[in-house]
């Protein structure tokens, strides 16, 4: 009608209703074939499917993937899989066991694949002896089970395959595993396919670290079962994959040996490596318990750990922030002599405290250290003399130094406790605190007190990287073979420089970043290190090792938790007078044997007073520990076909 | 005439919403809240993923659906080639950039949604022959030369679609540019003629197609054939779906979807999740709800007046009428599976889109019932 050609139009409209409505009549039947469909399966034949449903025909299980192992550089396995045991079921005693597993189901939180895995042990022993339940029982199933237990006859105490350590020593730096959260699950995208229930994850250190490649992949048992539930044949099995295992760097031998030293001790060590940077040692104290957390933690034991005051459960080496003392001092002198600052025979007059501004800033020692140059600042640890350089270095200049070296970054990858510390500058003042920089932070700052945060493997790094003859190192914690040339490389550097190097080590160090200008004043510091820990007046003189096997050189710290005051000051005041918690922290860092450095090795004994007293014989042991067992890791390292 | 037509063409914003017919609109809402309910469900009861973002895409594409209702429909009439060659794109870009997942090549990664062209190309494709059939006269609607062109519009999606391979959606997009030219008025001989060449080539098509897709259609003539391979999820369907009674096992109590019997069960199987927590009356309230979609869509082709508007509703009031009798009769055990959506229920932004995007153009058609397209 309103087209042009509308008679055409109308014909069309004709045509196409006639046809629609033969469409419409056919959707008509459809819709009634459907409609009939869904009666005959919803209302004439729901019964059948009912009970088809109650007792399915098929059955599926998943089956938790075994969890891969952790292992020491020696191959010992240090988180490994056990069985373990909370709730029992003699089968003996039950009168239709399927009917129980179907009962204990409605109660507990336990899954198809728990109960085959049941079934099957079942099958294989003998009736009267006990199977394990249900892995993980918190309080309200518990209850429940008490509630029914007049009709679950024959179930007493539980078990399950779950992760064990072999003991605590290495609890922080392995972490542990416990149940899946809700916040995993939304977190963690790779446990998406991976939920089985009573599945336990990563939860911190390397556990969590590694957790996705760790932990496996999810498989699946398809049965026909009857219907009572029990099981006719197997359809199809899907046995997972077993999560990847990995070997590490650590040396449980050492770690166990160091553990029992820091015992009562709120403490960390940490040894590394100082040409691969393998960690050989890592511990924080006090420990915890690590296989209480696989099954839910006991209250208790949750509550005790939560309130101690030491702080068992945070990993001190890498989270504990600390202000690095007297150790950075190597730090400062190295940074005053790479920018030319002094000269290692420039000299100052300690008299025991210096004046700026009309604050007073004291050295350690009242007395004063008399004429005083860096092998000799280093040596005593003088203050003064520190004071003095710092206000000529500066701030800045430290820092840019400090950094390099690895102070204020995580030292590790993926470690989500790790923390990065502090390494203040004046933007740093200005951007976080809000204020400008005063001179008298930077006097505090060259004694590595005020703002300066540091963690125990981050002193470890630097004086690894600064025994090594200043180099960049990367350290890691999963064993490498492939990467342990940094060694060969500096000895043929240092030996043979006129001969051409091999490919492959000019390769493998293609990327090594020298920290230094000039090498020679890395050799100063070690020097004085050397005096420090080897020469009579060396605040680390008592406790040196003569065999040169083992003579390490090193440096000692104590941080200050609380200012002197004055009265106290004149007083002499000794730390061992003061609370436990007011005392000082005690640092030491050293490498060893001098002569060709191996490992560097980092001790905080919080609140050990100071660190020549507290920190210096403990690394003294685990240094003569670790050096024994030299020998023993260069053959994994050098050793062919070997691999993780 | 002149009058009437700018009359109508400028409809001011009151008249267009005095004239949207809103007992499809809330069909719509209702059956939208409905699949919300029964997508929670298939999360386990939590406002998980899937149900997220099921929610976000209904109100996003219902927006979607509004807008192009407010749209002319002229716009749409002379857009409709264009707008299918842009999906023809789509289909040819799927080929060389698109997502691989399980074995078969359906999607392009457009960074905030995985865009399933083949599921356009349904809508695509009747807007496409509706407007061609809307130009041709009724002279030559039957002279052989014209059929070309339908032909070869409806032949390459449909190959391009089931060499994805997606075999599913390219008997759908097939079913949708059926309906418009049998609509239209081609001669029954001719549906006869391509049947027979169909059955001729029958043989040569399953050479082709993989195991899978053999297998699946042996187990639908047999599901006892293989019971925990390819028959498993017929069986499993049927279990749930019977297993619910007249009035259901209850919101989040279906037991076989519970405990993972059910496969797929947000997308194809959502269906059979519904009827197992809601029953019989369940079942047949989502009937009632397509057949008032249906119904209104075919309503609103009576009340146009352009042969484009009557052959577009008409055509996809039926091949929406398809894609639910298609799911549900697989659900249901009727047909094989061959992986189609339920319309608006079912998980999946490009079906939601591609439906909601057909929705609005029946809409403006509505709206503009009047209104000669050229």
């Amino acid at each position: 009608m309103l087209n042009p050609g509308s008679g055409n139009t109308v014909i069309k409209s004709k045509l196409i209703g006639r046809r629609m409505f033969l469409l419409t009549a056919a959707k008509a039947l459809v819709m009634v074939g459907l409609l009939g469909r869904l009666i005959s399966l919803q209302i004439n034949q729901a019964t059948k499917y009912k009970s088809l449903s109650d007792k399915n025909r098929f059955r599926e299980w998943k089956l938790a993937p075994e969890r891969g192992v952790i292992r020491d550089f020696f191959n010992q396995e240090i988180a490994s899989n056990e069985p373990l045991y909370q709730v029992h079921l003699v089968p003996e005693n039950v009168k239709n066991l399927n009917q129980l597993f179907v009962r204990l189901k409605g109660i507990l939180n336990i899954s198809d694949q728990k109960i085959s895995y049941l079934k099957r042990l079942i099958k294989k022993q003998k009736p009267w002896e006990p199977i394990v339940v249900s892995d993980n029982l918190n309080w309200p199933e518990f209850s429940k089970i008490n509630l029914f237990l007049h009709e679950l006859n024959g179930l007493e105490p539980i078990v399950s395959v779950a992760r064990t350590y072999p003991d605590n020593s290495s609890a922080h730096i392995l972490g542990y595993v416990s149940q899946i959260s809700a916040k995993d699950l939304k977190t963690k995208k790779y446990l998406k396919d991976l939920s089985v229930p009573g599945m336990s994850v990563g939860k911190t250190g390397l556990e969590r670290k590694l957790d996705e490649q760790i932990i496996g992949k999810v498989g699946f048992q398809r049965y026909e079962v009857n219907a009572f539930g029990k099981r006719i044949k197997e359809i199809q099995i899907n046995e997972g994959q077993a999560g990847k295992s990995f070997k590490t760097t650590l040396d449980y031998e050492v770690q166990k040996y160091t553990n029992e030293l820091l015992t009562d001790k709120a403490a960390a060590v940490c040894v590394m490596d100082v040409y691969n940077g393998d960690i050989v040692s890592l511990v924080s104290s006090p420990t915890f318990e690590p296989n209480a957390f696989v099954h839910g933690l006991d209250k208790k034991y949750w509550n005790s750990l939560i309130t101690d005051g030491k702080k068992p459960l945070t990993n001190k080496a890498i989270s504990g922030l600390y202000p690095p003392g007297s150790t950075i001092k190597t730090l400062v002198a190295l940074s005053a002599l790479e920018n030319g600052i002094i000269k290692p025979s420039d000299t100052f007059r300690c008299k025991g405290k210096i004046e700026l501004h009309g604050e007073k800033f004291h050295c350690w020692e009242k007395k004063g250290h008399g004429i005083v140059n860096l092998r000799k600042g280093i040596q005593r640890s003088c203050d003064v003399y520190f004071y003095e350089i710092a206000r000529k270095l500066g701030v800045d200049r430290l820092s840019e130094t400090a950094k390099k070296f690895g102070l204020g970054q995580n030292v590790l990858s993926d470690f989500v406790e790790e923390r990065s510390g502090v390494v203040p500058n004046t933007k740093w003042k200005k951007k976080f605190i809000g204020q400008n920089w005063y001179i008298g932070e930077t006097l505090h700052s060259g004694i590595g007190q005020g703002y300066f945060q540091s963690t125990p493997i981050q002193l470890c790094l630097m004086t690894a990287q600064i025994a090594n003859g200043g180099f960049k190192i990367k350290p890691r914690i999963i064993f490498d073979k492939n990467n342990n040339s940094l060694r060969d490389y500096l000895k043929h550097k240092y030996e043979k420089p006129n001969e051409q190097l091999s490919t492959g080590l000019l390769f493998k160090n293609f990327n090594l970043k020298p920290l230094f200008a000039n090498q020679e004043n890395i050799n100063l510091v070690k020097d004085a290190m050397f005096s420090s820990s080897n020469e009579p007046g060396g605040t680390s003189y008592r406790h040196r090792m003569e065999n040169p096997k083992f003579t390490f050189a090193g440096k000692t710290g104590s941080s200050q938790i609380k200012r002197f005051t004055e009265a106290q000051r004149e007083a002499e005041v000794k730390q061992t007078d003061l609370n436990y918690k007011d005392r000082d922290h005690a640092l030491f860092i050293a490498f060893a044997p001098y002569k060709d450095p191996k490992y560097a090795i980092s001790v905080v004994v919080e609140h050990g007073g100071s660190g020549g007293s507290a920190a210096a014989p403990i690394a003294k042991k685990v240094i003569k520990k670790v050096l024994e067992r030299h020998d023993l890791r260069q053959e994994i390292n050098y050793s062919q076909g070997d691999s993780a | 005439m002149l009058q009437q037509r700018s009359l109508q063409s400028s409809l001011g914003i009151r008249d267009k919403l005095f004239s949207i017919d809103y007992i499809l609109v809330v069909s719509i809402l209702i059956l939208g809240i409905t699949s919300m309910f029964a997508m929670y469900s298939t999360d386990g009861g939590e406002f998980n993923y899937h149900t997220n973002s099921h929610i976000l895409r209904f109100f996003i594409f219902f927006g979607l659906f509004f807008f192009i209702s407010l749209i002319q429909v002229r716009f749409w009439y002379d857009q409709s080639y264009l707008i299918y060659i842009l999906f023809f794109i789509l289909l040819i870009g799927v080929k060389y950039f698109g997502l691989t997942s399980s074995g078969s090549k359906r999607w392009l990664d457009l960074y905030f949604m995985n865009l399933q062209p083949s599921e356009l190309m349904k809508i695509g494709l009747i807007l496409f022959l509706a407007k061609y059939y809307h130009r041709v006269s009724i002279e030559n609607m039957n002279r052989v030369r014209y059929l070309f062109i339908p032909i070869i519009a409806l032949i390459t999606p449909l190959l391009l679609v089931a060499t994805q391979p997606d075999l599913g959606t390219s008997i759908l997009i097939a079913a949708g540019g059926i309906v418009v030219a049998w609509l239209a008025g081609v001669r029954i001989k001719f549906f006869a003629y391509f049947s027979v060449i169909f059955l001729a080539l029958l043989p040569i098509a399953i050479s082709f197609l993989k195991p899978y897709q053999k297998s699946r259609i042996l187990t639908f003539l047999n599901p006892e054939r293989d019971p925990l391979g390819a028959g498993y999820q017929i069986i499993q369907s049927k279990i749930a779906i019977g297993s619910g009674g007249l009035f259901g096992k209850g919101f989040l109590n279906g037991s076989q979807s519970y405990l993972d019997y059910l496969p797929e069960k947000h997308t194809d199987f959502i269906f059979t999740l519904f009827s197992e927590e809601f029953g019989f009356f369940g079942s047949v309230f989502i009937l009632l709800l397509y057949t008032l979609i249906v119904s209104r869509i075919v309503k609103i082709g009576n009340l146009t007046r352009s042969t484009f508007g009557k052959l577009y509703c008409y055509s996809f009031a039926t091949a929406f009428f398809i894609y639910v009798v298609v799911n549900m009769m697989m659900v249901l055990g009727l047909l094989p599976i061959v992986g189609s959506p339920l319309p608006i229920m079912s998980y999946g932004g490009s079906s939601m889109m591609a439906i909601m995007f057909g929705l609005g153009i029946v809409m403006s058609c509505k709206i503009y019932k009047d209104v000669p397209v050229n």
